[in-house]
This record gives C-alpha cells, structure tokens and sequence, in this order.
C-alpha cells in the first residue's frame, strides 16, 4: 500500500496531473436545489456514449466490414458467448443515447442555458445532437441485414433528392455506381471512424466550455441575462453560495448514470438486441425496409405529406431545423432564460413532442404499406361457398384489394374499410371508383374481365351490416 | 549583460518572428495539403460508370405476357461484395422480339417493387406505390415511372445491360 501511494507521488510529481484534476473536479457550481435532476441528463449521454464505445469496440473486433461477409458476421456475433448480450446493450445504447440527447436538448433550451456566454455550448451541443443521429442512422446499417441494405439505397434515393448535385451525392453515398462491395465500407468508416472522430472533436469542445464558462444556473423569473453584467455576476455568485462539483453535483450524475446503464443492460438481456433479417441480398424481392424506432416518425412524414411537397420537405426539412437550431442562440443569445417568461418555448417543445409522437405512433402501424402477408377471405367471413359472391371475393383477394382493403378485420388499411361497403355505395358507384382510381388507388381500368367485376361487385354489394 | 535593444534590432526581430510564424504555417498547410488531397481524391474517385450486357436467359424461357424477376450481376462487382453483387429486375415479354426490363427500384425512395401477376400490378411494400405493367405510376407517392434497362437479344439470349443504380 505505501508503495504504491509512492509510486502515485512519483507520478503525480513529475505528471503534476492531481494539480490539474483537483481542481477541475471540485470547481464550483451554482447550488441546483429543486432543479438539481434536471442537470443529469448531459452527463448520461456522455455516459453512453462510453458505454456506445466500449461495447462498439468489442462488436467491431468481431465484425468484417465486408458486404459478402458482414451478415455471417453478426450470426456469428449473435452465437457467440455473451455476444448477444454485447449487439444488445450497443443497441439499446443507441436508443439511450439518442433519448437522452434529445432530453438534454429539450432541458437547456427550456431553461435558456444556451444564452450569453453559452451560445457556444448550444453550437457544439446541435452538432453533437446530428453527430448522434447519423451514428443510429449508419449503425442500423451495419447490421447488413435485408433492412440494412435497402437502408443504404434508401438513403442515396434521398440524398438524390438534392438539386444539381443530387446524382453525385446518391452515388457518393453508394461509394460507387451500385450498392454493393464499396457500399458497406464506406459506411463503416463512417460509424466507425470519421463520425466518433468528429464526436470526439466536439464533445472535448463542448465539455471545455463548460468548465470555461461554468455550468448554468437555474433561472429566475424576472432575472435576464445581460452579457455586460453576467460573468461579473456569475462569478460573484459562485463564490457566495457555489458548491464543489464533485462530490456534491457529481453524485446525481453517478447515479442517474448508474440507472441507465442498468436498464440498457437489463432491457439488453430480456429483449435482446434487433433480429436479424434476410440475408442482404438484392435479389429478394421480398422486403420491407423499415428504419429503427427514432427515424419512424421520418418514414411516416414521407409518407403521408402531399407528393408535391416531397422534395421540398426532403431538402428543406432537415436544413430548416439545423438553420433554427443555428440561429437560436445567436438571435436569442440574452434576455430571460424561465421558461415562465419564454412560454413559447414551452409551446415549441410541446409541438415538436406532440407532432414526433404523433408520427411516430402512425409509422409504428404504417397504415399506407400494403398488407403482402394477408390470405384470402376466410368462407365464414365471405358467407358463400360458391356463386358469384365467393367469386368475388376471391377476385378481391387475387387483384390485390385485400392488400389495403380491410373486409371484416382482414387485409389491408390503406384504403377505406369495405366491411359494409354495400350499406354506402351501389354497385355503379363502386364500378365509377374501380375503374377510375384514386390517388392512392390504382385504376383497374381493363384489368378486369366483365365476369371478374360482376363478381367483384356481387362480394361488395354483399358487405352489409346484418339485420337483427 | 547590457538591457538595451535599439529600436531597429526590435524590429528586426518582429519582423523575423512574422515570417517565420507565416512560414511555419505554409509549412502545415503544404504538409496536410499532401495528405488530405489524395485520400479526399481517394474517396470521391471510387465511382466508374460501366454499363455491361448481362445474359439473364433463354428467349425461349420467356413467356409473352409474362413478367418475371431476373437475376444478374451488377456492372460492378467487386471480389467481397457476396451476394450483394447480385441484382435483379422486372423483365416482361411484350412480343416475340419486344421485352422490357424495369428496374426494381422504387421510384419514390428506392424500395424493391413486387410485381403481382394476378392483378397486373408492381406494388411497393414502404410507402404503397402502384405501377402498372408498363411501369406507369398507378397511384401513391412514386413520382415517376419505373426506370426501365435497356434489353436485347444475341444469340438467342436475353440480354440486360446492367447500369448504375439509378438515382431519381
């Protein structure tokens, strides 16, 4: 024990690294009291994010960033000891840490932590938040499964989007003409490499300006932040009432910390990590892509804005929110930071959480994906075994009506429910709407035989509600 | 040890100390310029564009009328790629001689499209886009038609010229 405490004063003489940390660890801050939970949420994203790099090193020692190889790669992570385990604390760590960010977002904007002298911190802060998402975005990739490489194309469709450079940028994302061999090399280079670099980058950033300009107090009603005043004020404040970080802030931070970790490694082992799908191979027709949980309410977005607005909403959306997320602090850098005083900003928060819950609750159903999976109608459900009605409704199941008409519970729900279709239309009507289309409905216009569709409408006009 | 320094010896060393700041970081930016120039070259160079027949069967193994998915390989494939070098597409026999072959991209964001023979009908599993059979946008958010790949026949073999995967 003595020896070692020497060979510490050895080091620490010649390191001077207890004359450094000491008082980076203690330094003081401004006493939270009631708002003292609300300061944990930046210290468990980096928490994660540690989690994120240990468990993603492991997973990468076990991983051939090679679009022939990379899927046996994960059965083989999948089977290995404890290897499950690991691919499930990665992605639940994913989740975490993309919840967590966005809380840590939420909780600095609402207590206009990111006014004068923090506008910086908010900056580095918004590239972090972007940093996190494209590290999701390419690490639901990697599993190159069939839903990783249609990601990959997915994504390049999107980027062509853009004007003029559109083409390019698709193939650039490609890494080539097709999606491929380069494909997933690119992509992990990125998760791996170029993107923790810019982390990296940014969070010593982020982390140096809050030891620089101290952690934000909790705000006041009726205390506005003047630049001309406030570091003279702030400073006279800590040194009045501030408290040493650590231990005393630093123990929330431990066991907020602590807590989270516990439920990623908990949910990790009962749920276990994402399944994996079809092997990535193109020529299986048979997929449906569908992104993680936190792009789910993009996928609804793009799927239920007018076709015109498209391509504005794929280019300007994302632009629009990273140009808000730039100007915030330099618009709105002093003045009042309680929310009680800014109840915009309350309202903002509430609409931006209302409109991604909303969306995404819709994505999580996607109303709008036809229904591959559904059978033909069961006789019970159809009321005939033979004539024209039974005719019929095999009809609607072999033209691909069942696929987004719901009949009694069965099929589809993209288009409307036709389980008492005959109580609202006549079979003229129905015939006008089969043959023209609709938006979202195919014209059938010359695909049907006359028989087919007097048998079609024979089904349909039978779909009423029973007499009691 | 004398204290004093002339004005013009101040000077000399301001001077001195400018230059070699400036050349100090000319000095970097050659340096990084060396490094940075190929690998960013590297990374944006890796695009060919080669278009390459590709036989996808016999004539007579196709029916008129009938659309079938064909198989083949991408125009570049590389020694790792797998199965992902592998690609496919629509490919409908119009006549005796006429075929189409329609990309199996998605127009709107590049999921694959299923052709369903019964109702005549591509549908795509993501957003529920509709073609028809000539590849026309029947209904949803597709914006335009299925890219189609050229197709001929040599020898009595269909063949696909396999192109990069195109971005709408």
């Amino acid at each position: 024990m003595r020896a070692l405490k020497r060979v510490w004063e050895w080091f620490d003489g010649i390191t001077g690294i207890s004359a450094w940390l000491i008082p980076l660890a203690t330094h003081p801050v401004p006493p939270a009291r009631k708002s003292a939970w609300f300061y944990v949420f930046g210290s468990a994203t980096l928490i994660v994010f540690l989690v994120q790099i240990v468990t993603g090193t492991a997973l990468a020692s076990g991983y051939v960033p090679s679009a022939g190889d990379a899927y046996a790669c994960l059965l083989f992570i999948s089977r290995a000891p404890l290897g499950r385990l690991v691919r499930g604390i990665h992605a639940f760590g994913a989740s975490a840490m993309v919840i967590l960010v966005g809380i840590h977002a939420i909780r600095v904007y609402l207590m206009g932590a990111y006014k004068y002298p923090r506008q910086m911190g908010w900056l580095t802060g918004a590239g972090l938040l972007l940093f996190t998402l494209l590290m999701a975005f390419t690490g639901q990739l990697l599993r190159w499964d069939q839903t990783g490489f249609w990601t990959a194309v997915i994504a390049a469709e999107q980027a062509g989007r853009a004007p003029v450079i559109g083409n390019w940028l698709g193939h650039f994302i490609l890494a080539g003409d097709t999606a491929g061999g380069a494909t997933l090399s690119r992509f992990f280079a990125a998760h791996v490499f170029f993107i923790p670099a810019l982390i990296y980058m940014f969070l010593g950033f982020h982390l140096y300006l809050v030891i620089r300009n101290g952690i934000s107090e909790p705000p006041k009603a009726g205390r506005p932040v003047d630049p001309k005043t406030y570091r003279h004020w702030y400073q006279k404040m800590l040194e009045r009432e501030g408290l040493p970080f650590w231990p005393d802030a630093a123990w929330r931070d431990a066991l907020f910390g602590l807590l989270v970790i516990i439920t990623i490694v908990t949910l990790a082992w009962w749920v276990g990590p994402p399944e994996l799908g079809k092997p990535p191979d193109p020529t299986i027709i048979e997929a449906s892509p569908r992104p993680d949980f936190y792009f789910m309410w993009y996928f609804a977005v793009l799927s239920l804005i007018p076709k015109w607005t498209e391509d504005y909403v794929i280019l300007f959306g994302p632009l629009l929110f990273g140009m808000l997320m730039v100007l915030l602090p330099l618009l709105a850098g002093k003045g009042e930071r309680s929310p009680l005083r800014r109840p915009w900003s309350i309202g903002i928060v509430a609409l931006v959480v209302v409109i991604i819950a909303h969306y995404w609750s819709i994505g999580m159903i996607a109303p709008w994906s036809p229904r591959f999976e559904a059978r033909p109608l069961p006789p019970e459900v159809v009321g005939a075994a033979s004539g024209p009605v039974a005719a019929g409704a095999r009809v609607f199941y072999y033209k691909g009506c069942e696929f987004c008409h719901t009949v009694s519970g069965y099929g589809g729900i993209r288009g409307p429910d036709l389980t008492f279709a005959g109580d609202r239309m006549t079979p003229p009507q129905m015939a006008t709407r089969i043959f023209s289309g609709a938006a979202n409905m195919p014209s059938y216009n010359g695909n049907l035989k006359p028989e087919e569709l007097s048998a079609l409408l024979a089904f349909l006009e039978s779909r009423v509600r029973m007499m009691p | 040890m004398t204290e004093v320094t002339s004005a013009a010896q101040l000077t000399d060393e301001t001077g001195r100390r400018r230059f070699l700041s400036r050349l100090s970081l000319a000095l970097g930016a050659i340096g990084a310029a060396l490094v940075s120039v190929p690998s960013v070259g590297f990374l944006l160079g890796l695009r060919s564009t080669p278009r390459i027949w590709r036989s996808v069967g016999r004539l007579e193994n196709f029916q008129i009328g009938n659309t079938v998915e064909v198989s083949f390989v991408d125009p570049s494939p590389l020694p790792w790629s797998g199965v992902t070098a592998q690609t496919a597409a629509w490919l409908r026999r119009v006549s005796t001689q006429e075929f189409v072959a329609f990309s199996m991209y998605c127009t709107h964001l590049g999921c694959p499209v299923r052709w369903l023979p019964d109702a005549d009908l591509f549908m795509c599993p993501c957003h529920g886009g509709v073609y028809y059979r000539d590849g026309r946008v029947a209904s949803g958010p597709p914006p335009r038609p299925l890219f189609r790949y050229p197709v001929r026949i040599r020898n009595g073999m269909v063949e696909i010229l396999a192109s990069p995967v195109p971005i709408t």
